[in-house]
């Protein structure tokens, strides 16, 4: 039986620890001056990324399901934790009116949409941010596998799903804000979410959510049902003639990937303050797969390793280039997908394994 | 004798070509059955559609005389206990060859089942059982992928008698293999006989002679004849078709 946590999991996991550790205390102790508040809150993004792309990686990388569009459940995480947030502002919105958000009374709307109900409660909407995103994966996988539609028209099908909530969610009259989405959030939980504890405590839930992310892709993966995942992956046909419902194992691990991407949805909203329907453009589901290939498909860490670097390059490039960072990004997937088969993760680990065959005491006495 | 199963005035067309055609067959439960036919007959597709992988554009297919397996799927076919292997092997390449045998291995094959399914001890001595009878106890932490295609044979006839299925259809076995693993692959199909019912297709003739059983011979999607392997070589229009090429 393969261990939950394997030396690469280990130093991934040991790594976030001391981030999640030194960051807080670097931004609170120091009074922001080591760990200035706005890098709080962008580390925290990231470590939402990744945790985006671990869902991604259980999907593509184990079962070979090549979603296009899991930006969608990680945009519908978002929203359900963001309907909350705007519950949380109450009558401190610009119109004062407690029972309406702000753009419903703008909108003109006497009352409150039956599906913002419930959202008051952050438990509601914390369960929301699963099931959400989950039930629309169960009816999208339910008629997709089922129709045995895979390959290039299950990823084509995915695109148009992202797109086409895209396109409501920019509706005024669905009810979720149009183009301007939800935002102008004022606290969470009670707390303050501008304020640096908040921010310190946001990051820290993010990074216990990807590790206990890790840790489930980890547990699912190496089990049995994670070896049938790669089986079908493979072989899919074959499968089936062992007595193996491929269907439902993928419609299984796609629901969970979606229900892990909502949460990382969930934890985005409140540490950028905003949700719009621009999180369901395609091209952000494209990006995931970017993110899962450069880091290095079917490991998981390197899933979450590749998110983070691709998340930090973004940030640094379009600070200097802003219009080159597509084609910076099209062009480092290019590279990765020609040079880097197994992703950044295999190249280090390739790299440390050939340090060390010429001192095989040395690796025996860490072990 | 009890027909295990029963293939009933069978037909299936590909964009018009018949390639199988009004084909019938009965086999008993616990017999070993050769078929036998040219490339192209349709003796693959014959078990693409016991198999529920191809439907029959009409006839019956019957197992036990009871359950229609025209309404059935692949892995509903594999849980009634129908085992196949492959004419090209196909082996879960990723997986080590002990990882091949323990996926196979009989079991509930439900998804919460296997999420938290624990190898049990007589699960792993089932599986080194397997992997001694098949000749790849000392692989067994190997990729699949670094087998030799005889090896992969083996493999997957280990595989099949992992499932413990109730009728196993073996789709050219000896293909790959060196002539004392060809009949020692005719041996083991022997010695399953009686205890499980086998249809075992193969271009071998020494293979076939091997197995000892009674032939059927296919053309065209169509039973030509039927009997012993003596009785349908002599058959003129077998060795037209077939034995004489
Ligand atoms: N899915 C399919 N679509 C189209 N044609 C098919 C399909 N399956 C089988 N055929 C055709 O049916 C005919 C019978 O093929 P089949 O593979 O059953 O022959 P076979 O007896 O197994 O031959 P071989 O000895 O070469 O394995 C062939 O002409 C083949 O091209
Ligand atoms: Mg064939």
């Amino acid at each position: 039986m393969t261990s939950l946590i394997d030396r690469r999991m280990g130093i991934f996991l040991a790594g976030l620890f001391v981030l999640t550790v030194a960051v807080p205390i670097g931004n609170l102790a120091f009074d922001g001056k080591v760990v200035p508040s706005y890098i709080v809150s962008l580390l925290g993004k990231y470590l939402c990324y990744a945790l985006l792309a671990v869902a991604l990686d259980m999907v593509w990388g184990f079962c070979g399901i090549l979603s296009l569009g899991h930006g969608a459940f990680f945009a519908l995480g978002g929203y359900a934790m963001g309907m909350h947030l705007m519950r949380e502002i109450g009558d401190r919105g610009v119109y004062a009116n407690p029972d309406l958000p702000d753009f419903m009374v703008f909108l003109s709307w006497d009352e409150l949409p039956w599906f913002w109900m419930g959202f008051d409660n952050f438990w509601f909407a914390s369960l929301m941010v699963m099931l959400v995103p989950g039930a629309l994966a169960f009816l999208f996988g339910w008629f997709a596998f089922r129709s045995r539609v895979t390959g290039v028209y299950l990823s084509i099908i995915t695109q148009a799903m992202t797109y086409a909530l895209q396109l409501a969610f920019f509706r005024n009259e669905m009810g979720f804000g149009g183009n301007n989405g939800l935002t102008d959030f004022k606290d969470v939980l009670g707390f303050p979410i501008q304020s640096d504890a908040t921010r310190a405590g946001l990051f820290v839930c993010t990074a216990i959510a990807l590790a206990l992310g890790l840790l489930i892709a980890r547990a699912i993966t190496t089990s049995k049902l994670g070896m049938i995942l790669v089986c079908i992956r493979d072989a899919e046909s074959r499968t089936r003639f062992m007595g193996y419902r491929v269907e439902g194992y993928k419609l299984f691990i796609f629901v969970v990937s979606a229900m892990m991407a909502g949460v990382a949805g969930a934890l985005y909203t409140p540490q950028v303050g905003i949700i719009n329907p621009g999180e369901f453009s395609p091209a952000n589901s494209i990006e995931i797969v970017i993110w899962v290939a450069l880091g290095g498909r079917g490991t998981l860490v390197g899933a979450a390793l590749g998110a983070i670097l691709v998340a930090l390059a973004k940030t640094l490039f379009t600070g200097w280039f802003p219009e080159f960072w597509l084609f910076a990004l099209g062009g480092l997937f290019i590279l990765v997908t020609l040079f880097l088969p197994k992703g950044v993760l295999g190249l280090i680990e390739e790299t440390f394994a050939r340090k060390k065959k010429p001192a095989p005491a040395l690796q025996e006495a860490k072990a | 004798m009890s027909v295990h199963l029963l293939l009933d005035g069978v037909n299936r067309s590909f964009d018009g070509y018949k390639a199988i055609n009004d084909l019938s067959l009965a086999v008993d439960k616990g017999e070993l059955r050769a078929v036998i036919g040219p490339n192209g007959a349709g003796k693959t597709t014959m078990m693409d559609i016991i198999t529920g992988k191809t439907r029959p554009d009409s006839g019956g297919v019957w197992w036990n005389q009871t359950v229609d397996l025209t309404k059935i799927d692949e892995a509903g076919s594999a849980r009634l206990g129908i085992g196949r292997k492959f004419q090209k092997p196909t082996v879960f390449e990723t997986h080590s060859v002990e990882e091949n045998i323990a996926l196979s291995l009989k079991a509930e094959r439900s998804v919460l089942a296997t999420l938290f399914h624990r190898q049990t001890e007589a699960e792993a001595a089932r599986i080194t059982e397997l992997l001694e009878l098949v000749r790849l106890e000392g692989d067994r932490h190997r990729p699949a992928a670094d087998l030799s295609h005889g090896q992969k044979q083996w493999l997957e006839i280990g595989m099949l008698l992992a499932q413990d299925p109730e009728l196993l259809l073996v789709d050219e076995p000896a293909a790959g293999m060196t002539d004392a693993e060809t009949m020692r692959t005719a041996e083991l199909l022997r010695s399953l006989a009686g205890k499980h019912t086998v249809i075992v297709v193969e271009h071998d003739m020494d293979f076939v002679r091997a197995l000892d059983c009674r032939v059927t011979v296919l053309h065209q999607g169509h039973v030509l004849t039927e009997g012993s392997l003596d009785h349908v070589s002599a058959n003129p229009e077998v060795i037209e078709v077939y034995l004489g090429r």
